[in-house]
């Protein structure tokens, strides 16, 4: 069953109990992507799927024929980081770094959904343009938990995106 | 997670009829793959659905038809949703996650079973999960159950947000059987009460699949959503309101209201709707509404605190919704 990860076909032929976390870790090497609760809970082994933000633990590979997934190894590389990335990097976004693969994943996401108009629960006109304030993306990255706690730094990376993009 | 036999249906009738005994439909996973793999749900087939053309939100007279496959993401992004049913994309913008919405589907949001403690821990006794072995919650840990409706055999609550905006807008289900006839079952309808038999969440038979929820014409109004928990995001209700409240000439001219948190299935009880009608807002009305909502209503101990909560909810929004002060 063909799919892509990262612009690379691949081919899943497992036991369809396999979720599209195990296979990305343990059927394709790719560990970037990380099992914290595997209950949909905590947001460490978000990916996109065809650009949407999912939780990979509460999905089957065998779900995913013909979609393409991206993963954190799918963003930069050490020599050119992703603008996330290098803003995590500079705003210490993390301290363990367990939850930052799925927080990049999802702020990526984030960013698109925003400029798409999507609302969130806090936007005060759900029909008007997005600005993402702090609060905006409080509740938008709620879904990634981050044990350290790292989660104002977390904000002022993400922020500064959304100001470069401005 | 124990071994199935997995499937794509390719129609909607092909997954009727692959919906045997002891099969599952699979839309997002996101629900019932979390239950799989605590082996609470023991499908020995999963019938993917997703590759049924149910994707999409179209016109009809008067109002929209959400298809099953809609995920609550693009639900609550939609242009005509956002602008006409407001209280529906709230709704769904408070439950869950982005990463969550963007996988869960209409059908499957409707079908989610119960966040009880004790259906959830193989361990505990549950009658929901193995009926005629009792239910823990009873006399046990009991903080997020059911005041309203409540039987001896079950006081588990539905957990879900969006289907008490669809219970305020008087929306419906439309659902094909095997033999391929399609039937509509109001929203306010479709869930039940446990009674003797709580391992049933809603009134679906063996075999059929939802196509789609049908928003009636819009009915303007003010729309509120509004949902206490136990953390300001992530976290499922305690106690959720739906209200649609139109004024006319300083009297409330129409009103529509559902209760998340109460009961199993979205609780709506038209004596409150009644009591509104035609009569000037006040206080001393609003409690008269909670009176009315609350009268049957009955703690289990560690749930006694949604009772008073539950009015001072209602009572807050129905003060937002006609224009008094907050
Ligand atoms: C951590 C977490 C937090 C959450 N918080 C909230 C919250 O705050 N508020 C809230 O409302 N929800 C919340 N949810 C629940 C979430 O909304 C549901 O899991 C989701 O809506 C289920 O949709 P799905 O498409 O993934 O369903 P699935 O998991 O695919 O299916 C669920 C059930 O529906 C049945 N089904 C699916 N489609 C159909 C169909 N077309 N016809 C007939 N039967 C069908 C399946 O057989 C299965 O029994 C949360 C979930 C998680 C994991
Ligand atoms: S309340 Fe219902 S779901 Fe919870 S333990 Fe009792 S029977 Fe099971
Ligand atoms: S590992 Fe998937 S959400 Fe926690
Ligand atoms: S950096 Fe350790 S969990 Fe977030």
């Amino acid at each position: 069953m063909p799919l892509t990860i990262n612009g690379t076909d691949h081919d899943f032929t497992g036991d369809p109990r396999t979720t599209l976390l195990d296979f990305l870790r343990d059927g394709c090497g790719l560990t970037g992507t990380k099992k914290g609760c595997d209950h949909g809970q905590c947001g460490a082994c978000t990916v996109l799927v065809n650009g949407q933000r999912i939780n990979s633990c509460l999905t089957l590979a065998v779900m995913h024929e013909g979609d393409a997934v991206t993963t954190i190894e799918g963003f930069g590389t050490p020599e050119e980081l992703h603008p996330l990335q290098e803003a995590f990097v500079r705003h210490d976004g993390f301290q363990c770094g367990y939850c930052t693969p799925g927080q990049i994943c999802s702020a990526k996401a984030m960013l698109d959904e925003a400029a798409n108009g999507w609302a969130s629960f806090v936007s005060d006109d759900i029909t008007a343009p997005v600005s993402l304030t702090r609060d905006e993306i409080r509740e938008r990255m709620s879904g990634n938990l981050c044990r350290c706690g790292a989660y104002s730094n977390i904000v002022d990376a993400i922020a500064e995106v959304v100001e470069a993009g401005r | 997670m124990k071994g199935f036999d997995y499937s794509r249906a390719e129609a909607v009738t092909h997954a009727a009829e692959q919906a045997r005994e002891g099969a599952r439909l699979i839309a997002g996973g996101t629900n019932l793959l979390d239950l799989m793999k605590l082996e609470i749900e023991r499908p020995d087939a999963l019938v993917d659905i997703n590759r049924l053309e149910l994707g999409g939100i179209e016109r009809t007279e008067g109002g929209l038809r959400i298809g099953a496959l809609v995920s609550n993401s693009a639900c609550a992004a939609d242009e005509r949703i956002r602008r006409d049913y407001p209280i529906l994309a709230r709704a769904i913008l408070a439950g869950a996650t982005f990463q969550l919405r963007n996988k869960a589907t209409t059908g499957g949001n409707l079908c989610q079973r119960t966040r009880c403690y004790y259906f959830y821990n193989r361990d505990q006794p549950c009658n929901k999960r193995e009926p005629g072995t009792g239910c823990g919650a009873i006399g046990g840990v009991n903080r997020i159950h059911a005041i309203l409706g409540a039987s001896e055999a079950c006081i588990a609550t539905y957990p879900g947000d969006m289907a008490v905006a669809l219970a305020a807008l008087d929306a419906s289900v439309e659902v094909s059987g095997r033999d391929g006839s399609a039937r509509m079952i109001p929203v306010r309808a479709f869930h039940r009460l446990p009674g003797d038999h709580p391992e049933r969440d809603n009134v679906l038979e063996a075999g059929e699949v939802i196509t789609a929820v049908v928003l009636p014409e819009p009915v303007g109004g003010t729309q509120i959503y509004r949902k206490v928990r136990d953390r300001s995001s992530y976290a499922f209700a305690l106690v959720s309101v739906a209200c649609v409240i139109a004024m006319e000439e300083g009297r409330i001219g129409r009103a529509s209201l559902a209760f998340g948190g109460l009961a199993h299935k979205p609780w709506h009880d038209p004596g409150v709707e009644e009591l509104l009608v035609g009569n000037e807002p006040s206080d001393a009305l609003f409690d008269k509404a909670a009176d009315v909502l609350l009268a049957e209503a009955k703690g289990q101990g560690a749930n006694d605190f949604k009772i008073p909560m539950t009015r001072r909810v209602l009572k807050g929004v129905l003060r937002e919704a006609t224009g008094r002060a907050v």
